[in-house]
């Protein structure tokens, strides 16, 4: 008995879509996640791995099923079907791929969202924005950066969650080849790791010196270049205690690939004692730059 | 419109047999062939650049070759594979071998500017190449030489390739010209567009981007050159410049130039496997809308390699919808092409092999493409060895496997011999385990954390990065049976005949290798390039459903 050529299919599908959920959850490929953004990041990737994995099976699964069922046997000369094409298909496959790339475009905009991606630096408030200028400028850090007509230093927005209150720590990166140099204006320390404490946001500040270099932490899910003349914020909340490798990510010289650093969360206590065991003698006075 | 007559010019002038290759030649074979062979040249050196590379990635640490050197290395990599390989090959090659024949014409539109495109080419190319021996230094900036970093590497070298990317630039725009040119103007009396071989679409959508798109970069390169040399500030952030603007003017480029390599490999691949599998090609008509569908929105997606430059958001959004919008046209042609090889009578010859294997990689390449795309999914894998293996499934597992498959197809036109099929399928399975090696485990290199362009790393990512290095020196040991091959039967291969796969285009319809003019009395009318199949001629398809032609395939 002949089983309805319909009936197949849909069994096929549903076996593709249950290997691609399973693939999705199940095959991890991503480092663990350190940073309020990165859960939301890994929600994505499962989806877009879900899809992926049965779009992928799906047509290499046709692939290989007409190179095996079509092949031609040996003493053979005829042709196929003289099929040139066939309208209600091609529709089909025009509005498949269509419905998954919108659901896609939507679904990772309201990741983006999440993540705070749409909040552009003119959205920051007011408030936040007098703040990072009044951070500038008590850092007087003599910078190229370029100037909005009003004379105020303009500010790029990077993503991350926007920051919000008092908790935010505050913290200048500066990139050169081939260092990432951290400043925490408040303490007035100066350090080449970067120390956070568990939970609470933390603000770059990033300028570069000299070439383009981009500060990536790879269980945070987050990247920014940092160019030079754009001076450009970026928030996260560590979620997990650790170290966790800092990278440079953009080609920046030929020790690119030994610009590495760490960034240590640590527990609130360990935080604070951290600060003191760094402080410097005399805290009022920043310390100009480490570097000219 | 008169054609230049080529065997008229050439008569006493030009050097016959094996020296016209080393000619000024005017004919479009000839200059195809020209291209081929340069290409394969530069593909060994980039090659070679490759394996250097993956040598020092074989260990952590920075100890084969000085960090300056590995820099130069994979700057002249990339920039050799793209400018000098697959661009000249799928354009150049292919498109001036194939395309006049096509349309029906003797040559293509300009024949002088066709021969003057290619020699821009050896020149350019050994300049590129001697930088790294007489300039002192070749570019160390990528392939992108993104300012302020290109501003400051050494300088001569970084001269040296904006020339020699200027020169290459310019071929290419010549060619472009031409293809449009010969495509619209010089098609035989009674060809209509819509019955032109799916090639010649290709060639006219890629030679669009190519004229509109290939400028823009001369003209960045130019201000590039500028900030180099006279100390002008357009691109220096210390003297008001901005880099950013750079990255856009490079991306409106470079962007469409990832389709310029894999826009004529679809073209190629549409010819080849309707032949092969004895069927019409699947949905002509939507086939062509694709592609200048694709050539539209290959026009408005260039941002998404900028998405950590601090674009402003609404330009992140709009970027990521336009580019995953490229997925629906793409995923039009490769339906199609599964389709074409449905209820086919399929010949698993290499050419086969290489053009299913480009539907696997391509396919793959493509999926992570539209991952890409999701803002806040680039923003963890942007520059790390995710995109790496991403653009490598598609430049190398689509345009260079195609072009694999059309050397197996087109050898026995361009050389009257059949190649080894033994030899074929040896070189076919070495390629396709040594690229899946090699570029497979880089994905998961990328997600955990190395970045690319970089001659150490951590430790941690060592073995990936050894299985990646083993699939690489397959892909070396693969070119010996295609080299062999290509030799041996070149010498004393079995002669194939004018028509070994019964085809039905224009350039199957005259004798292998072609006369000077391509066909020895007038050119044949093609209306029907893909008229295979047992029911030749149009069938009515009003009256059935999808499922009716899937199940029974008649009516
Ligand atoms: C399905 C269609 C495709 C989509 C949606 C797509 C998307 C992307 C995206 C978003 C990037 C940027 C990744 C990053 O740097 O963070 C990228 C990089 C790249 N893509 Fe694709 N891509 C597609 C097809 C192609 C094709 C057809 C080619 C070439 C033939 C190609 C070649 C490249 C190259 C060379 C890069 C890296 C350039 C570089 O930074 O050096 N892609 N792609
Ligand atoms: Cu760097
Ligand atoms: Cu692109």
């Amino acid at each position: 008995m002949a089983i309805p050529s319909a009936l197949i299919t849909l069994l096929i599908g549903i076996a593709l879509t249950l290997a691609g959920l399973w693939v999705g959850h199940n095959v991890r490929l991503l480092p663990i996640d350190a940073s309020a953004n990165a859960p939301v990041y890994d929600a994505l990737f499962e989806v877009l791995f879900t899809i992926g994995t049965i779009l992928f099976l799906g047509i290499v699964g046709l692939l290989v099923y007409s190179l095996v069922r079509f092949r031609r046997r040996s003493g053979d000369s005829g042709d196929g079907l003289a099929i040139e094409g066939n309208l209600p298909l091609e529709i089909v496959w025009t509005a498949i791929p269509a419905v998954v790339v919108l659901f896609v475009g939507i679904y990772s905009y309201d990741i983006y969202e999440r993540m705070g991606g749409m909040a552009s630096f003119h959205d920051h408030g007011a408030h936040d924005h007098a703040a990072m200028a009044a951070m500038v400028q008590e850092a007087s850090v003599a910078s190229a950066a370029s100037t909005d007509p009003d004379g105020q230093e303009r500010i790029w927005g990077g993503i991350g969650q926007s920051a919000s209150g008092a908790a935010v720590l505050p913290v200048e990166v500066t990139a050169m080849q081939f260092a990432f140099i951290f400043h925490y204006p408040d303490s007035g320390i100066t350090a080449g790791e970067l120390h956070v404490p568990l939970g609470q946001s933390v603000q770059l500040r990033m300028e570069a010196k000299d070439v383009i270099h981009a500060f990536w932490v790879p269980q945070f899910r987050l990247k920014q270049d940092v160019i030079p003349g754009q001076p450009t914020l970026l928030t996260f909340t560590p979620t997990r205690a650790g170290t966790y490798p800092i990278v440079c990510a953009e080609l920046c010289g030929p020790y690119h690939g030994g610009m590495r650093s760490s960034v240590v969360v640590h527990e609130p206590d360990g935080f604070d004692a951290w600060l003191q065991s760094n402080r410097p003698a005399q805290v009022a006075q920043a310390p100009a730059a480490p570097f000219s | 419109m008169t054609v230049a007559n080529p065997a008229e010019l050439e008569q006493g002038l030009q050097p016959q047999g094996w020296l016209k290759y080393f000619s000024f030649s005017l004919d479009h074979k000839v200059i195809g062939i020209q291209y081929l062979v340069c290409g394969f040249l530069f593909y060994f050196i980039g090659g070679a650049l490759a394996g250097v590379i993956r040598t020092e990635l074989a260990s952590p640490l920075s100890d084969f070759v000085s960090r300056d050197t590995y820099n130069e290395v994979l700057t002249l990599h990339g920039t050799i594979m793209i400018f000098l390989w697959i661009v000249p090959v799928v354009n150049g090659a292919f498109g001036n071998y194939l395309i006049p024949f096509y349309v029906g014409a003797r040559d293509m539109a300009f024949p002088r500017l066709n021969a003057v495109a290619f020699w821009l080419i050896p020149p350019a190319g050994i300049l590129l190449i001697s930088s790294y021996f007489l300039a002192g230094a070749a570019s160390q900036s990528g392939w992108t030489a993104y300012p302020p970093l290109s501003l400051t590497t050494p300088a001569a070298g970084q001269i040296v390739w904006i020339l020699s990317v200027l020169l290459l630039g310019g071929s290419s725009i010549f060619g472009g010209i031409n293809f449009i040119a010969t495509v619209l103007k010089l098609r035989r009396p009674g060809l209509k567009m819509m019955q032109l071989p799916m090639f010649c679409w290709a060639m006219l959508g890629t030679s669009i981007l190519v004229v509109l798109s290939t400028p823009v970069l001369a003209g960045t390169l130019i201000l590039l050159s500028f900030d180099i040399i006279a100390h002008t500030g357009f691109f220096n952030p210390a003297l008001g410049g901005n880099v950013v603007v750079y990255q856009h003017l490079f991306w409106f480029y470079s962007h469409p130039a990832v389709y310029i390599m894999v826009l004529p490999a679809f073209g190629l691949v549409s010819e080849i496997l309707p032949v092969h599998a004895r069927k019409p090609l699947f949905g002509y008509t939507t086939m062509v809308y694709s592609i200048m569908a694709i050539v539209v929105l290959g026009l408005i997606v260039w941002a998404h390699h900028m998405f950590t430059s601090g674009t402003p958001p609404w330009m992140r959004l709009f970027f990521t919808i336009a580019t995953s919008f490229i997925a629906v046209p793409t995923g039009i042609k490769f339906f199609n092409w599964l389709a074409t090889l449905w209820g086919g009578k399929i010949a698993l010859n290499s050419a086969v092999l290489f053009s299913c294997a480009f539907i696997f990689n391509f396919v793959f390449g493509g999926i992570t493409g539209v991952a890409l795309a999701q803002v806040p999914f680039d923003i963890h894998v942007h520059d790390t060895y995710f995109v790496v293996a991403h653009f490598h499934y598609i430049v190398y597992g689509g345009s260079v496997f195609v072009i694999f498959a059309s050397l197996y197809h087109w050898y026995p036109k361009f050389t009257g011999r059949l190649l080894n099929e033994d030899l074929g399928r040896a070189h076919f399975l070495l390629t396709f385990i040594g690229f899946n090696l090699c570029f497979a485990p880089q994905h998961w290199l990328g997600l955990n954390g190395m970045p690319r362009r970089v001659a150490e790393y951590d430790p941690a990512f060592t073995t990936w990065n050894q299985v990646s290095s083993v699939g690489a020196l397959l892909m070396a040991i693969s070119t010996l049976p295609l080299v062999i091959n290509v030799v041996l039967t070149a010498l004393a291969g079995p002669v194939a005949g004018d028509n070994p796969w019964r085809a039905l285009t224009p350039e199957w319809l005259t004798t292998s290798p072609p006369p000077v003019e391509n066909w020895a009395g007038e050119a044949p009318l093609v209306t029907e390039p893909y008229g295979y199949g047992e029911h030749p001629g149009a069938m009515d398809l009003s009256g059935l459903s999808g499922r009716d032609l899937w199940s029974t395939g008649k009516s």
